[in-house]
Parts: structure tokens; sequence; C-alpha cells
């Protein structure tokens, strides 16, 4: 319907969005828009959307705005107005094409990080908006290929990576014996009925990097706590699903997750170093299935390691001497108020802190939550140059001293990590746990 | 003249009052059962003690770190929010026309005071339509109703004034400022002017899901 | 029938072995298990550099393995365990490895009698059912929700038959997954297949399936229900008739459905966990009448008692009559009986039980960190360092409690079959 020329020449092309469009016309878009609206466009929607005044006082609060010469395209209100609006307005008779763009817009120009409810005077959601957006897309079957692709392995095999159950319980016996070279005696313990805490991690720890279990299993067993993990999918706490907008399979996932823990008897959740997988089982999943709150307490690393050093469970043999700097992940901060938590332990465990601007609640996001970095490499170079002002804010932390970035999120390392090594920032990236583990006093080390 | 100006005064006041209360009535009871409906988890959150906190951080300048990275800005917006409402409330010639139909009247302003304060609203709306026209943002955010809108707030208080200084057609211009008082009346639960009463409910959900459940501040 | 009739039930204590013991004769002594009677206590154990074995009642089995892992008492009370030796992996049962060696083996599984014995396994990169250590004849690319017919005669599992690379979201879109029963595939590929179940009389197989991306149904032997929902969970068979019934979202919220049509009327926030009565004329779930607020419903009428946190582990009486889980409010545990929460709650409660002439409930629970067993909400005198489920008598007259008493070296695993009359006074 629009005309070619009007397409932009720079348009990145994306399997899910083109094939998936192929199949779609002006008249199912219309008609799956008014169901969807029918079911689930509530006062909210209608809220967010009609209520803005077009104020603008939100644009700033978008690092994907400012990073993009203030392209009024990339505020947040802009993204509502080139989407939900135009939506309402005409009721969804829309062109394929503006539908392509909705869905490049929804899944790759925000990453649901709710900065701009913070500046908008109304606190009109935008987040939420774009992840209705999001649903409609993946009711019409033109989200991303990668972050499809990473929904499509929730559903077969309840994580993030397509781990095989074979490979997850695998992995875990393997780093047990790689961590009892260390440390004698060492076990994680699997299937362990009436332990006092699960620990649950996303899909890519197996997967790329298990040394995060292995650390994680040297901080418990110094500490000496009565831990397990699953052997039986329900392990992986993140989700994918939540950030197509498919809801059901979120709903799956994240019932086994709590059922996992229930079944064995745990009294809480304690979850790896990840921000969205957190937002997921506090926040999303749990709501989705008629959980209050969710069923079995969930605890952040960030607060868990809080708990751990502030009762003195883990000592440290010397604090860590380079200079750090805070990336405060949104969902964790803005999604669980840990900012203050998060600098006890930094404090705790490093000799000198550099603080960046703005951090705590007003921290900006790394462009890769949200899904964005999960819709792969298509989207890269869109989502690095869409974060130029995290790049200023870890020169001047380096500028300042800073070595070292603690980022407690998976998704902020991924991020941060192309971040750094696009725009030749030189700085060590590091989760809590890393450093805890190098500089905690390792008691039954056979070293 | 006089039979518009009986008629916009009387029935077509009447008209505008029953729209105005009536559409907020409309707007929040149809928005509470839709909400129980499809969003019934606002229920759930919505937590009066951090909404109020949000919402006091939002109302007053500087409470925000928004309103104070633009100082300009908060005050002009302040001081507008604070004019539209108490000028025309509190002007002493509104009181008597309401004392003359239904014999009750209340505390005025000095004639002084309602005048610079009318001055401040058509001012604060020129600053309004500058800065939509010169912020690329802004202008890409705007559509013509937007504008329309701003026209019909400052309306009112253009005609008051020119009315109240007896200036020229003084006549006609008396009639539009009751008309267009009325249509912007009218309109306000019906346009986007309805954040006049749904502010309180978007900024306290917020306050709610972030003070109660998140534990982070939202301003 | 019952296993438990050959059980020693005379009133007493007996000392089975001095766990406490156990860290001195081994570098490292996991968590214990404590067989159905209650006559054996097992963990695995460190014999010596790299070798494993399982210890019982303080004698270890005489063969080692590089690695032993979930260890389970079969309900036959014979004890197993996960073993490799020389990357192999297999079952070992009392101390004896079956013949077959895997690649790697998970998900043991057994049927009520405990005579089958199921596992899934990897065999050159490719999986497939073991039960009693008998292979399917076809192996698939990948494989879960592995279930055993009550006879454990059949075994099933959701299957992936069509292979596609990772990113192939259209592939995978037009379907390559479906159940296996025995091996053999059902003619119909879904996008996903997910929970399966078996008739009573191993006849037929229901799994929860996804027919696109967006409806989800049940498909019995292969043939999806005519109608599809926006969600769906697990199906059960009626203990007799043959239908199928299972939890989904339809107008309104989510409801009951049997055979494709729904069949309560109430709408919930939640419907899951179903459960026929033993007689098959009653069925109840766990439900949320309201959002945030869970309860159990039998046949559709919820118990007016609720909790804020969650409802779990419920069952009914074998008489039929009664429903008893488990609710929760602010971490804190309680057993419910036909909607009437027992007053003391804990820090954790396990899976309630009940006797046989359904009079009675029982469950183990923990508070600050020590155990014991609660009977129709009265605890028992005394706490322990670590109980097990406690198993009532076949007359219902005897309660049998399986306990670690005393810590440390002093750590003795005991088993005593106490009176009711004495627990209940
Ligand atoms: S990326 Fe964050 S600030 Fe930008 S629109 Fe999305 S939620 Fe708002
Ligand atoms: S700040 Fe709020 S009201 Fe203003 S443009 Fe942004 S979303 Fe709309
Ligand atoms: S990846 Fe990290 S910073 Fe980015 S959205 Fe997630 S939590 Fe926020």
């Amino acid at each position: 319907m629009n005309d070619e020329a009007a397409v932009d020449k720079n348009k990145i092309y994306d399997e899910g969005i083109e094939k998936g469009a192929e199949k779609l016309t002006p008249e199912i878009i219309q008609n799956v828009y008014r169901k969807m609206v029918d079911a689930e466009g509530g006062a909210r929607l209608k809220t967010y959307v009609e209520t803005c005044v077009s104020c603008g006082l939100c644009s700033e609060a978008c690092h994907f705005y400012l990073s993009n010469d203030k392209d009024p395209r990339f505020s947040p209100a802009g993204k509502v107005k080139q989407t939900m609006a135009v939506l309402m307005k005409k009721k969804g008779r829309v062109s394929v094409d503006f539908m392509k763009r909705a869905s490049e817009i929804a899944s790759t120009e925000c990453n649901l990080c709710k900065r701009c409810a913070m500046y908008c005077p109304f606190g009109l959601d935008v987040a939420y908006v774009m992840l209705f957006v999001r649903r409609l897309c993946h009711k019409l079957g033109i989200s991303p290929q990668y972050i499809q692709d990473t929904a499509h392995s929730h559903s077969v095999t309840y994580n993030q990576m397509w781990v095989k159950e074979d490979e997850w319980v695998d992995s875990l016996q393997w780093q047990e014996e790689e961590a009892q070279e260390e440390i004698e005696g060492l076990r994680i313990p699997i299937e362990k009925e009436g332990a006092d805490f699960m620990y649950s991690v996303i899909g890519p720890e197996p997967k790329f990097r298990a040394q995060l279990i292995y650390q994680a299993a040297v901080i418990f067993n110094a500490a000496g706590l009565n831990w397990t993990m699953p052997a039986t999918p329900g392990w992986d706490n993140s989700d994918m699903a939540m950030y197509t907008g498919d809801n059901e399979i979120m709903a799956r996932t994240k019932r086994l997750h709590f059922e996992t823990a229930m079944r064995l008897k745990v009294k809480r959740i304690v979850m790896g170093e990840c921000g969205h997988a957190f937002r997921s089982i506090y926040d999303m999943g749990n709501r989705a299935l008629g959980w209050r709150m969710p069923p079995v307490e969930v605890t952040h690393s960030i607060e868990f390691f809080y708990e751990l050093l502030k009762a003195g469970k883990i000592k440290i043999a010397q604090k860590y001497q380079p200079t750090v700097t805070i990336h405060d992940p949104c969902n964790v901060i803005r999604g669980r108020g840990l900012h203050e938590m998060l600098r006890y332990v930094v404090h705790a465990i490093c000799e000198n802190v550099e603080e960046m601007h703005p951090n705590r609640e007003h921290n900006f996001c790394c462009a890769a939550g949200g899904g964005v970095i999960n819709c792969g490499p298509p989207w890269k170079m869109k989502r690095v140059d869409g974060n130029k002002v995290k790049a200023q804010q870890l020169f001047d932390a380096k500028s300042r001293g800073a070595e070292t970035c603690v980022a407690p999120c998976h998704n902020c390392h991924g991020g941060l990590e192309d971040i750094i090594h696009h725009n030749e920032i030189g700085m060590d990236l590091k989760f809590l746990g890393d450093i805890i583990y190098e500089v905690m006093e390792k008691p039954e080390s056979v070293l | 003249m006089h039979a518009i100006y009986n008629f916009v005064s009387g029935p077509l006041a009447w008209v505008a009052f029953i729209l105005f209360f009536g559409g907020i009535l409309y707007q929040l009871i149809s928005r509470a059962i839709m909400a129980k409906k499809k969003d019934a988890f606002i229920y759930e959150y919505w937590s009066f003690y951090h909404a109020f906190r949000s919402i006091l951080h939002w109302i007053f300048p500087f409470a925000s770190t928004n309103s104070r990275n633009r100082p300009v800005l908060s005050v002009v917006t302040f001081i507008f929010h604070i004019c539209i409402f108490v000028a025309p409330i509190f002007l002493f010639a509104h009181i008597t026309l309401i004392n003359e139909a239904f014999n009750v009247s209340w505390w005025f302003l000095p004639d002084g005071v309602a005048d610079i304060m009318t001055l401040l609203v058509i001012g604060a709306c020129i600053f309004f339509l500058i800065r939509r026209l010169t912020q690329p943002d802004v202008k890409f955010l705007s559509n013509a109703w937007d504008y329309v809108l701003l026209a019909l707030v400052a309306a009112p208080f253009v005609t008051g004034y020119w009315a109240y200084h007896q200036w020229p057609g003084n006549q006609l211009v008396t009639i539009l400022h009751m008309l267009s008082a009325e249509i912007l009346l009218a309109i306000i639960p019906f346009t986007k002017l309805n954040h006049m009463f749904l502010f309180f409910f978007t900024r306290g959900y917020m306050g709610s899901e972030f003070g109660a459940v998140r534990f982070a501040r939202d301003w | 029938m019952d296993i438990s009739n050959s059980w020693d039930w005379n009133a007493g204590k007996k000392e089975i072995a001095q766990f406490g013991n156990w860290p001195a004769s081994f570098d490292w002594v996991e968590e214990p298990y404590a067989s159905p009677d209650g006559e054996k206590i097992a963990a695995v154990v460190k014999t010596g550099e790299m070798e494993f074995s399982v210890c019982v009642n303080g004698t270890a089995w005489e063969n080692t393995f590089d690695k032993v892992w979930y260890l389970r008492f079969a309900p036959d009370g014979r004890l197993t365990g996960i073993v490799s030796d020389t990357g192999q992996w297999t079952m070992a049962v009392d101390g004896v490895a079956w013949e077959e060696q895997f690649d790697y083996l998970w998900d043991t599984q057994f049927t009520k009698d405990g005579q089958t014995i199921v596992c899934a396994v990897q065999q050159g990169m490719q999986y497939l059912i073991a039960s009693n250590g008998a292979l399917w004849e076809t192996k698939f690319a990948n494989i879960g929700h592995s279930a055993v017919s009550l006879d454990g005669s059949r075994t099933a599992a959701s299957v992936q038959t069509e292979s596609f690379n990772e990113g192939e979201i259209f592939k995978f879109q037009e379907g390559c997954y479906s159940v296996a029963v025995d091996g053999k595939v059902w003619d119909r590929n879904f996008i996903n297949a997910w929970r399966l179940a078996f008739s009573p009389d191993s006849q037929k197989v229901a799994a929860e399936v996804r027919v696109n991306l967006y409806e989800y149904t049940i498909a019995v032997d292969g043939q999806a229900w005519d109608t599809t929902y926006p969600i769906i969970w697990e199906p059960c068979f009626h203990p007799s008739d043959g239908s199928v019934f299972a939890p989904a979202k339809a107008d309104g919220g989510w409801t009951m459905i049997r055979d494709g049509k729904p069949c309560w009327n109430g709408r919930y926030a939640q419907v899951w966990h179903q459960m026929f009565s033993p007689d098959g004329n009653r069925l109840a779930a766990i439900v949320a009448p309201k959002y945030g607020k869970w309860t159990m419903a039998i046949d559709d009428t919820p118990w007016s008692r609720t909790f804020d946190g969650f409802v779990t582990d419920a069952c009914f009486s074998p008489d039929s009559s009664r429903v008893a889980c488990i609710g929760v409010n602010d971490k804190r545990y309680q057993v419910c009986v036909d909607g009437q929460a027992w007053s003391e709650g804990y820090d954790m409660v396990w899976a309630p039980v009940f006797s046989p002439d359904s009079q009675h409930v029982a469950a183990k629970v923990e508070k600050d960190g020590k155990y014991t067993v609660v009977v129709d909400g009265q605890k028992l005198k005394e706490s322990y360092t670590m109980v097990w489920d406690p198993v009532f008598s076949p007359d219902s007259q005897y309660l049998l409690l399986k306990a670690l008493e005393g810590s440390g070296s002093d750590t003795v695993y005991t088993r005593t079959v106490l009176p009711l009359k004495d627990i209940l006074g």
C-alpha cells in the first residue's frame, strides 16, 4: 500500500518480519487487531495512548532518542504515535508495510526499560504500549526471527537456548567435577528436596557461561548454604516469550519454573545475575498465571550477595583493586529497587568505585534489554548506535579512572560488551559473582 | 443579540456543565468497568500511599528529576495550571453571575490579580505554542488537534480579558467568551484534556507499581 | 494388594542405623533417603578418589561407580541410582547395574507397584525411553515429558520428528513434534506436544498440543479435539468412561473442558492440577476463583477458604469423600482439609496423606529447621533432625514415623510405629 520509495533504503532485512508478512493482508491485520483489542486492550491501553498530551517531556528519557541525534521518531511518545496511536485511530485498518515497521519499532527501538515512565508527568507507560504492539505482531506472525526462535526454544525445552534435558544435568555435573579440582568436597546438589533455596539461571549459563555456575557453587559452598538445582526443565528463569508478547508460552514456562521450586520444597528461588528473567518471575510471568506476587519468594543475586556479605557468610580476602563503575540494570533497579544493595555489595568487594551518571533509578538502559539483543545480528549495529549515551557514560567513568564495569545482568553484559568494543572504550566487564569469586576467602581451597 | 446571549448563558451553559461533569463520570466509570474486565490487576496493585506519594512529586515543580531538568517549562506549566483553575473559579464576575442565579457565593480574587492570572494563562499558551512549533520532538508528536485544543484552551481567557477591558465589540466577545468556555468544558472529558482527572489515576498507578511492587521511586 | 500390608506394624521404635557415624567412614555423605517401609536408610557416599557408592544401613554397595546420582527408592522398596562407569551411564538397582549402558540417562519414573522403572535415554546424541532397561526401537532428535502407563506395560513421550536448524522459525511452525508411544509415532505432527496422560487401561494416550502458534488443544492417540483454546494445561482421563479432561481458557476465563466442550460453568482466574476421586465420581482442581486467590474447587464448587500465595499437593481420600491440600499465605504453609485449614502454619509442609479409612490426614512439616509430623492438626510431641513422609497402617490404627534423631555423630535413624490414639490423645 505504501509506495516503495517511502521505504527506507537502509532497511534491515529480518526474515521473521519479511517472510511472516508475506501471509498478511490488511484484512487479516484488521481482524487480528480487533480480536486482540476486544479481548485485551483495556482501560490502560486506551488511557496511555489517548491521554498523551504530546508534550515531549519523555523524549530525553530515552537513550535511543538521545543517541540518534534527537530524532523525534525515537522519542517514547513518537514510537506510540507511529504504532498504536495509528492502529487505534484506524481501528486496525493499516497496511502490511505499516505493521512491518511497527514490529521493527516495538521490537528493536524500545528496550521496555520504563525510564520514560519516570519522565512522563502522567506516568504513561510506553513500555506497556510497545509490548502490546509486540503481542499484536506475535499474533500476526511478524516477530523478528531470532527472538522468535528463542520463544520456540522456550516452548520446546523450557529454556532459552535449546538446551536438552541431558545436556543440562551433564553440564552441572561437569561444573561440579571441575570445581572439585579446586575445592575438595564441593557439591552442586541436584534435586535435593527440602533445601533452603533453588538456584535458577538462564539458558546461556550452561551453554556459554558455565563458569558462572561454577563460581556460584564455590560461593554457596564457602557460605555453607543448603541449596539445590533441579535436574528437570524448569531450571531456566529466562523468558523471551515475554518479550515477543507470546504470553501463553511465557505462562507455560513460568508455571514450570515455580512448580519446580514447589516440587523441590524450597523456601525461595535465588536467581543468577539476570535482569529480564527477574522481571519475568517477579512481575510478568506470575501475573499471567494469576499469582499476585511470585508464589515462591524470588531473590535476585544482588540481594542475595548483599545478605551473605552483610551476615559475614562470605569473607573478602582482599578487595578488588582496579577502579570499578556500576551499571544499574533497569529490570532490578527500576524493577525492584535493588540499587542501594548493589552499591553495598560493590563497595564491600571493591576498593575504588566511580559512579556513572545518571545512576540508580535514573540509569540509562544498555539498549540490549527488552529482547532487543535477542533480535540478533541483523539489528546489532542499530542497537549499538542507538546507545551512544551509554558509551558516553562509560567514557566519562573511564576518564575518572574506572577500568572495570560491574553489570549484574546477562543482557546488560551482551549490550555493554558490544558498546565497549564498538566504541573502543577499553573497559573490563564483570558480574558481581566474578569479582566475589576472585576476592573471597576460599576456606577449603586445595590449591 | 440578546436572545443569543440568553441562550448561551442559559441552556447552553447547562448543557456544557452536564457534559463536563457527566463526561467525567462517564469516563471514570466506563474505564473502571473496562479495567475490571481486562486489566483486573490494576485494582490489586493500587496503593493509596504510593499513589499519593507519586502524585505529590509530580504536582509540584522541582519535586521530580525531569522537572528540575527543565526549570522554565516547570514554572510555566505550574503557573498555567494554577491560573487556569483559580482565575475562573474565583473571578468576581463569575461569582456574581452565580449569586444572581443560585444565591450562593464565595471568596473572590481582586480584579487586578485575576487580570494578571488571565494574562499568565495567555502567555503560557503562547509559550506552549512556540514550544510546539520549534521543538522538533514536540512538533513531531503534535497533530492539528493539539493546536486546536491549545486554541480552545486559550480562547475563553483571551475573550474574557477582552470583555473585561471593554474593548470594541465587547458584547459579541462576551458571547464568544461564554461560548468558548462552554465548548472547552464540554470537550474536556472527551479529549486528551481529560488528563485533568486521569492524571491522578495514571500517575497513581505508576506510583503504586513502582512504590509498592518494585520498591523504586518514579520521579 | 497394598504393598504396606507386609510391613512391620508392631508399635514401637527401632533404631535402624547410626547415620551420624557414616561421615567417619566415607569422604562424603549426601542427603539420605528412607525406604518406603522405613527399614532402610541410604545415601550416596564417596568411597575413594573419584569413586562413589551407596551406603545402606551402614554398609556400602559392593560395586562402586565413577558417579552416582538421583538415588531414589522405588515404591516396592528397591533402591535405584543413576550410575556411570568409564563415561557410560546406567541404572543400578540395589547395587547391581543394568547390563545395558547408555550415553546418558535421567528422569527416573516408577509405576505405583514399583515393578517398572522407566527413564529417558540419550544414545549417540539420539533420544529414547528405557523401560526396565529395554529400549524403544526408534530414536529421536529430542525427547521430553515421558510417561508410563499405570500397569507399566507402555511408555510414551513427546518427541521431535522433523529436524530443523536453530533459527528456522518457519520450518518449526510447520510442526516438528509429536508423541511416540512405545517408540511408535502418531501420524500427525504438532508445533509442540507437552504433558501426556495414559488412560487407566493403558490403551490410549492424551497430550497437550499446539496446532499453530496460537491455538492449543488436546490430542488423543494423534487425533486433536475439534475445538482449540488460547491456552490449555495437561489432560487426564476419566477413571472409567474414557473421556478426557483438561483445564483451558474459554470465553471469559479458565474452566474445565471435557472432550472439547466446557463441562464446568465457573470461570476462574486459573484452573490446574485436576484429579478424579478414586471412585471417578468427583473432579477436583486447584483454582483461583479471583486473581491472586487460590483454593480447591470440587465439581466446580470452590471452597470459601482461599490462600493468597498458592495451593499445591492436593489429594482425594481413598473413599472419595474428602480433599486435602497445602495452602500458602505469605510464606506460611498450612494443611487444608475440606476447606478447613489447620490452625498452625509452618515454614514448609510436604504433601498430606490420608489414612486408608479416610478418617485421618498426616503431613511432614518443617519449622525453624526442625521436622515433625502433624496428624489431623495435632503435632507429634517431638521434632527431629529430619523426618520422611508419614505412612498410615492398612488398618488406619498406626502411623509410621521415619526420622533422624540427635545431631552430629550421634544422629540415629529410627523407625517408629505409633498408635494413632496416642498421637491424637
Ligand atoms: S527504550 Fe525505555 S525510555 Fe525508550 S521508549 Fe522504551 S521504555 Fe521508554
Ligand atoms: S511525556 Fe507523557 S504525555 Fe508527554 S509526550 Fe511523553 S508520553 Fe506523552
Ligand atoms: S539488559 Fe540490563 S540494562 Fe538493559 S534492559 Fe535489561 S536490565 Fe536493563
